[in-house]
């Protein structure tokens, strides 16, 4: 059975496969003194709030700062930890930890660098996930429990429950408010898979305390999280099995991205299963057997753990909503309008619990709307956005702007302009050229409408197009920005000018 | 028309020169020569690799392979180039496509495992012998669809007034009419790509450009169970134009996608919706398709051997199989059958010769020295004067053309003679300008201008 070190703070043990409680280690101390400190004491309610937050993840604080920052009176309601999925066991975590499989993995392309690879290398598990409560402790005190109160931000530690359109309890408190906001996050959805439940499966909430990897394990979910993990954990050393129930991974990316990613994770040496479902799951000794079903062929696997990955789900439950009068449900979770404002007037929405992209950028975006909506007199749309988004296999995938299927959709003319990486010189100096750039122009126009970018560091070289978009810079403009030479983002103004090349022939023609 | 700066020189179907073809007539062998003795060699693999009593056709030459529909209709449109080629008489060829016919047309139709068909549509590979389903494939859209095809160009090409010919258009008519395009939209905008007895459609379609143009033509003229009206622009929703290479055109990666619908259809100067949003037609496109192939494999990212402007050819075809092997210090995966592409790969350095040979009526000027490139390099893979599946010249075998697929495959040597004759004659191209069905479905996809007004 796979083991695990102790959990920081209120971090709940793997599904079914019995986690052992340790002494806190000094890194997971720290972090749980920032993030719940274990003395912590709630303040008494003063009176009324301006602003009552629920949820004390990016976006519930992001919004609590800003509007103690505009001297409202504020309180936020947190459950279990500050910081929300994305420092505990979110984004922070698994990037830091798919940072070590990447260094691992690199070790293999040493030698073609003229670095022949050492001996003896391999991967020491519990240092990596040592590093990570590391990192977790860091990054969390700039928004710890003392600072936020330090800003001025009333911190509550317990379950909220709505008990009328303008009051909310916590511990037994009751808070008054004018405005609230409700950001509540996500959790992993459950798979409906027979048996599941009873062998023991994890969700990105139980990996980050294992002290050894797998031998053998099962992803189930071809999507981001799933990719993520599944390559991680392949390049960790496990023989992973990624189970998608879909014709390629990332079903809502390009189709030649997807192609991209299920050859790199095909080479990394993962056993991939598209258009497969698993029908079942029973224990048999320590082993998991699963059953796959591929439309009319079924076969059986055995692994030792089975990570599920296919999704989230708003949290929603149990905070008597319904006496706040803000309509829900279970799927789409809170229902905003494109002011990110719920059923009640004075009650806002922002980040997983309302969103159907769930990542922490859009959360602190939406946060910001709600902040400028409900105290500056804004009337700021989630609409307007442009919310690019990043996949961390290797090589990432990231899109900004629409896909050329919704573009045409819209009766939009598009054309695209291509880079491939092996073009681009900083990609071959760096041995990265796997991938490729993707520009969507309106067809006649230098209107850039979205853009996807399949490389090394491609969440990074987004951000350019991105900025783009949302200033309305368009391609021909981009072409006049001079690109440092040799740069990956290189590649944006070699699109640019291939667009200026096809201007010079129309003009010629 | 606007041209691609990766082909500076090269527009013969615009006027302008033919240059790698001009510096070869120099050559021993006439390019006329060269080509008709290999797309005779092509044309031999029906011969060699039907089963007279039912007309079907070999999937590859290895032993014990079945029966391929998609070959069963590349071979019924070859028969009446081999005709006019004067390589069979007219009633022999009359007399396979015949027996064809009439075993598809009687054959079992039902939702039984071993039926050879459902609604129409037919299972992808069929027992040599009985005919009968096989390696528990799909009922397949498309391999069903290249096969009716084959049956529309019999009934266009087999007009005389004679019983047999007769006969040929009567059960060609039955064949098509039966087809339900509607039910394999399963429901859905577009239409599926297969259907098995267990577990019914996929759950997936087309998305993208691909091989299906002419399943969409021949879907949607169907006089009986037409594809919704709405289907082909659902499909065409899909398309991605891009510019890659200073190249604008609609991509797809394998090349064969660029051939296939268009062995049949002459898609020159007639234009749908979006190629004429585009300014172009899908015969420019795959012009420039093959060209982009070329620039690729001058670019020649991954290093492999052979690679060049006079040797490409990236498409689905076979390969050395899958595995990673350490070849000259360089660690490489290996692929069987899989669809390669260009740019965005996959790529194992496994070429297919007859995918680039297929693009002759595209790119003559490109295309034919890659045929004398073969010839003069790899002589003992061409010394039969047919092209295998593939070869890899970066995997270690028997000669500088390293690996080479075993035997032949059918649609390769299929779309060979097609391409080559439509190259030489326009045949094929001129006979389904005359098939209605061809007619009507292009102008219900939405296709105007040049030889349809």
């Amino acid at each position: 059975m796979t083991t695990f070190s102790a959990a920081p703070g209120e971090l709940t043990a793997p599904n079914g496969s019995g986690g052992r409680a340790q002494p806190l280690n000094p890194e997971a101390m720290a972090l749980r003194e920032n993030v719940h400190p274990p003395d912590w004491r709630n303040p008494e309610p003063p009176g009324r709030y301006d602003f009552v937050v629920v949820g004390a993840g990016p976006a519930g604080m992001l919004a609590a700062r800003g509007a103690a920052t505009l001297g409202k009176k504020v309180a936020l309601i947190e459950r279990n930890l500050l910081g929300g999925n994305c420092l505990n066991v979110g984004c922070v975590p698994s990037k830091a930890l798919l940072r070590t499989s990447r260094l691992f993995a690199r070790m293999g392309d040493a030698q073609g660098l003229g670095v022949p690879r050492p001996d003896g290398v391999r991967i020491d598990l519990p240092e990596a996930m040592q590093r990570i409560r590391r990192l977790q402790a860091r990054l969390s005190r700039a928004d710890s429990a003392a600072r936020l109160r330090e800003h001025g931000v009333d911190v509550y530690f317990g379950a909220a429950r709505f008990t009328g359109p303008t009051q909310v309890t916590v511990a037994g408190a009751v808070l008054r408010f004018k405005k609230a906001l409700i950001a509540t996050g996500s959790r992993p959805m459950t798979p409906a898979i027979p048996g599941l439940i009873q062998a023991g499966y994890w969700t990105n909430e139980d990996v980050f305390n294992l002290e050894a990897v797998p031998r053998r394990l099962l992803v189930i979910g071809g999507g981001p999280l799933g990719c993520e993990f599944a390559q991680a954990f392949c390049r960790l050393g496990a023989h992973v099995i990624i189970a998608q129930d879909e014709p390629m991974f990332l079903p809502c990316e390009e189709r030649d991205a997807a192609q991209i990613l299920s050859d790199s994770l095909a080479r990394d040496g993962l056993e991939i299963h598209l258009n497969t479902q698993v029908a079942a799951v029973r224990k048999s000794g320590g082993d998991k057997v699963v059953e796959l079903v591929s439309e009319d062929n079924r076969n059986t696997v055995v692994v030792d753990e089975i990570l599920a990955g296919i999704g989230r789900e708003p949290n929603v439950e149990n905070m008597d909503l319904e006496a706040a009068r803000v309509e829900y449900d279970t799927t789409a979770g809170i229902h905003v309008n494109d002011f990110l404002r719920t059923t009640n007037a004075r009650i806002y929405a922002a980040g997983d619990v309302c969103l159907a992209h769930k990542y922490t950028h859009l959360a602190d975006a939406t946060a910001r709307i709600v902040l400028r909506n409900a105290f500056l007199r804004g009337s700021h749309r989630l609409s307007s956005l442009t919310v690019p988004w990043c996949t961390y296999t290797d090589p990432e995938i990231a899109h900004v702007g629409l896909y050329v299927r919704e573009a045409r959709e819209q009766a939009i003319p598009v054309k695209t302009f291509t880079i491939l990486m092996h073009d681009v010189d900083r990609a071959v100096t760096d041995g990265d050229e796997e991938g490729f750039l993707k520009i969507h122009v309106k067809d006649g126009t230098d209107e850039i409408l979205g853009a996807t970018v399949v490389a090394r560091f491609a969440g990074e070289m987004i951000n350019e197009l991105s900025l783009a978009i949302t200033a309305g810079i368009g391609l021909e403009e981009l072409g006049r920005v001079i690109h440092a030479y040799p740069t990956r983002a290189g590649a944006i103004k070699m699109a640019a000018d291939a667009y200026f090349r096809m201007r010079l022939k129309e003009a010629a023609s | 028309m606007r041209s691609c700066a990766a082909f500076p020189g090269g527009h013969c179907r615009d006027g302008a020169s033919c240059d790698g073809a001009l510096r070869l007539t120099g050559a021993a062998e006439s390019d006329e020569a060269l080509l008709e003795r290999f797309q005779r060699a092509a044309f031999d693999y029906f011969i060699e690799y039907c089963n007279p009593a039912n007309g079907l056709i070999a999937d590859t030459s290895r032993a014990g392979a079945p029966s391929s529909i998609a070959v069963v209709g590349f071979a019924l449109s070859c028969y009446p180039v081999a005709v006019e080629r004067g390589w069979m008489p007219r009633a022999a060829a009359a007399a396979r496509t015949l027996v064809t016919l009439r075993f598809f047309l009687i054959s079992e139709q039902s939702e039984a495992p071993d039926a050879t068909g459902y609604k129409g549509f037919y299972y992808h590979f069929l027992d040599m012998q009985s005919g009968h389903r096989v390696w528990q494939s799909e009922v397949s859209l498309i391999d069903s669809t290249l096969l009716l095809a084959g049956v529309l160009t019999a009934s266009v090409y087999f007009s005389a007034d004679t019983h047999i010919e007769r006969e040929i258009r009567e059960l060609a008519a039955a064949l098509y009419q039966r087809v339900d395009w509607q039910w394999a939209q399963g429901g859905g905008a577009t239409v599926r790509q297969g259907w098995k007895p267990d577990s019914g459609f996929y759950h997936y379609g087309w998305e993208g450009y691909s091989e299906a143009s002419i399943l969409y033509v021949l879907g949607l003229a169907s006089p009986t169970h037409p594809l919704s009206p709405e289907s082909y622009g659902a499909w065409t929703a899909t398309y991605q134009w891009e510019n890659i290479y200073d190249c604008e055109f609609l991509y797809a990666g394998p090349l064969f996608i660029h051939q296939f619908s268009h062995a049949w259809i002459d898609f020159e100067g007639i234009r749908d919706e979006f190629m004429r949003e585009k300014d172009s037609d899908y015969f420019q496109n795959s012009r420039r398709a093959t060209y982009v192939q070329r620039e690729f494999a001058r670019r020649n990212p991954h290093d492999f051997k052979g690679y060049g402007a006079r040797c490409w050819g990236i498409s689905a075809n076979d390969g050395p199989g899958f595995k990673t092997l350490t070849v000259d210090d360089i660690e490489r995966r290996f692929f069987g059958y899989a669809a390669r592409g260009v740019p965005f790969g996959p790529d194992d350095g496994t070429l297919a010769p007859g995918a680039a040979l297929a693009s002759l009526p595209f790119a003559p000027e490109i295309v034919l020295p890659v045929l004398r490139a073969l010839c003069e390099r790899y002589p003992h893979m061409t010394r039969e004067s047919r092209l295998p599946g593939g070869f890899n010249p970066t995997l270690p075998g028997d000669g500088p053309q390293g690996w080479v697929s075993e035997g032949y495959f059918g649609l390769d040597q299929g779309v060979i003679v097609m391409m080559i004759e439509n190259h030489r004659s326009r045949l094929i191209w001129q006979l389904m300008r005359r098939c209605p069905h061809i007619v009507a479905g292009l102008r219900l996809a939405g296709f105007t201008g040049g030889w349809l007004e």
